[in-house]
């Protein structure tokens, strides 16, 4: 069965016999008795990492296990800000790493991932904000990525709704801007990543949860599953939220705790906003989507969480924070809110490794912002499971990072959710 | 919307309230003694569980005082309120 590629002439051609000859963009295979590799989690990370293990080394004997859906876990949910604005040049050598791969991906594989780099600005609201914001601008441009600072007057005309009185809530004095960030289609990239896949001859399958592990001579040889047992050379944990369950599945304790992280939708409008914008002050940030919807998100919630639902005064108080920069969403309605569950660690930045036990490999703790690292949390799980090494750029993120304390604190630049 | 029982002051909104993370997290006796993996599982490593959970609050806009609860983080129903030094309640998760 020849599996067509998408363009315009694909979708003239379907158009002409009433889209009624649309196939499926992937395969629903039964789970085998055996992979070389078995990647757990079927969110953004578990599928790029498939891809990329049969696209990159050559290892098509793979499965992606997903307990439900693919792409209903954060993947699904998140508010789909991509940037590489991190202070570290750790840091900032991992998310440019994915925002570069972001700018290729739509071509790269065959699905419009809808990438818009609108630009993405940071408001400044007091004078230490302000030389934070210029220490940070800088740090930026040291590590070889594009940031600029702006005076209040360039925040005036990037954003007219916003409320820029001497007597605002948050006055604002400034801030800086990433040009290159903006957002994509968060489902896109799930799907784009399986279709690819699929095509590589990756297995995804789904509605079959991972209960446990089956271990001989104190090794990782495969995984329980709902759908029976499955052996693997090597398994993959991409599961954010629920990685510590696994772990303790596996015997080993994470520096992870889960938390539910909400975001919010009001109805759509005509353009009105066409930047994403954050205020660390009320840790609100919001961009209309294309369908003019605004698409909001703030803070954790107070307290961990394993139930996908936000609670009310996070909701409050993120809902405030807005209208306190812009009055004018005060006249919009809400259509839907909802929650994820992320995996937070202590420094803010993400797990990407070895496990303690051997023959399984981690990518966790992206917390609240690892839809952006996507294409480069699959390429650098990818070459750990092929090689057996760490890549270069995934080197400062292992477990071992809190043992030798060789933190990498992006508290400031990740602590607040996007 | 959670409603948390202050062993002071009585049922009070979450929002006067901070988490303080998880409970019963035992400092090495003898930190010298401690190898840097002893150290790091007791600073960074949690159970983070689903289902009962032990956690630490206090009680910030109110009475100022810690406890601890033992709390459902799926449901989040609240099983029990107990003092900071006494042990795990016993309950049935
Ligand atoms: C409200 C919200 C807003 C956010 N906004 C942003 C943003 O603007 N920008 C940004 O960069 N990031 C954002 N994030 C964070 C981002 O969504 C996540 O970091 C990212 O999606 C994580 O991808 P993942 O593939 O690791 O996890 P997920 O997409 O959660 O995938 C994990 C998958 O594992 C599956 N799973 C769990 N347990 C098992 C099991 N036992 N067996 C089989 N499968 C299992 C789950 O069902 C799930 O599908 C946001 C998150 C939320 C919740
Ligand atoms: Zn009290």
């Amino acid at each position: 069965m020849p599996r067509s590629t998408y363009s315009a002439l694909s979708l003239l051609r379907h158009g002409l016999t009433r889209h009624r000859t649309w196939r499926p963009a992937w395969r629903r295979p039964d789970p085998k008795p055996h992979y070389a590799a078995i990647i757990v989690g079927g969110g953004g990370h578990g599928l790029a990492t498939a891809y990329y293990l049969a696209k990159t080394h050559g290892i098509t004997d793979v499965a992606v296990l997903e307990k439900g859906w693919i792409g209903g876990g954060n993947t699904g949910r998140n508010t789909t800000v991509v940037r590489s604005n991190y202070y570290f040049a750790e840091s900032g050598r991992l998310y440019d790493l994915a925002l570069r791969l972001y700018e290729g991906l739509s071509r790269e594989l065959d699905f419009n991932v809808m990438l818009s780099q609108r630009g993405m600005l940071m408001l400044a609201h007091s004078h230490h904000d302000m030389e934070f914001a210029r220490r940070t601008a800088n740090a930026i441009r040291r590590n070889g990525i594009d940031c600029d600072l702006l005076d209040r007057d360039a925040v005036a005309r990037r954003l007219p709704l916003l409320d820029m009185s001497t007597d605002a809530r948050f006055p604002v004095l400034g801030g800086y801007r990433q040009g290159r960030g903006g957002v994509a289609r968060h489902d896109a990239v799930a799907w784009g990543y399986a279709r690819a896949a699929d095509r590589l001859g990756v297995d995804i399958v789904q509605n079959c949860e991972v209960l446990g592990f089956i271990v001989e001579a104190g090794r990782i040889v495969g995984v329980e599953t709902t759908r029976g047992a499955i052996r693997a050379d090597r398994v993959g944990l991409a599961v954010a939220g629920h990685s510590g369950q696994l772990a303790a599945k596996a015997g080993f304790r994470l520096p992870i705790t889960s938390y539910a992280l909400q975001a919010f939708v009001s109805e759509p409008v005509k353009p009105i906003l066409d930047e994403v914008v954050l205020s660390p002050a009320t840790g609100v940030y919001v961009s209309q989507s294309d369908k003019g919807e605004l698409v909001i998100g703030g803070g954790l919630d107070l307290h961990p969480s394993y139930s996908q639902r936000g609670n009310l005064p996070t909701a409050e108080n993120v809902l405030s924070g807005l209208v306190g920069m812009f009055p004018c969403f005060a006249n919009l309605r809400l259509m839907r809110s909802w929650g994820g569950i992320v995996d937070v660690v202590p420094d803010s930045s993400p797990i990407i490794g070895p496990a303690p036990v051997y023959g399984l490999y981690l990518n966790c703790g992206w917390g609240t912002g690892g839809f952006k690292a996507i294409p480069a949390g699959g390429t650098l799980l990818a070459h750990l499971m092929a090689t057996g090494e760490q890549h270069p750029i995934a080197r400062p993120f292992g477990l071992e990072r809190f043992r030798t304390g060789a933190l990498v604190d992006e508290a400031a630049a990740s602590g607040i959710p996007h | 919307m959670l409603l948390i029982p202050c062993p002071w002051c009585g049922l009070r909104d979450e929002a006067e309230f901070h988490c303080g993370g998880e409970s019963h997290v035992v400092r090495p006796p003898d930190p010298d003694a401690a190898d840097d993996a002893a150290w790091a599982a007791y600073l960074f490593d949690r159970d983070n569980a689903k289902g009962v959970g032990f956690e630490r609050w206090l009680h910030r806009h109110g009475c100022g005082r810690w406890f601890n609860v033992a709390r459902d983080t799926v449901t989040h129903e609240i099983r029990a309120v107990y003092g900071m030094t006494d042990p795990r309640p016993e309950t049935a998760s």
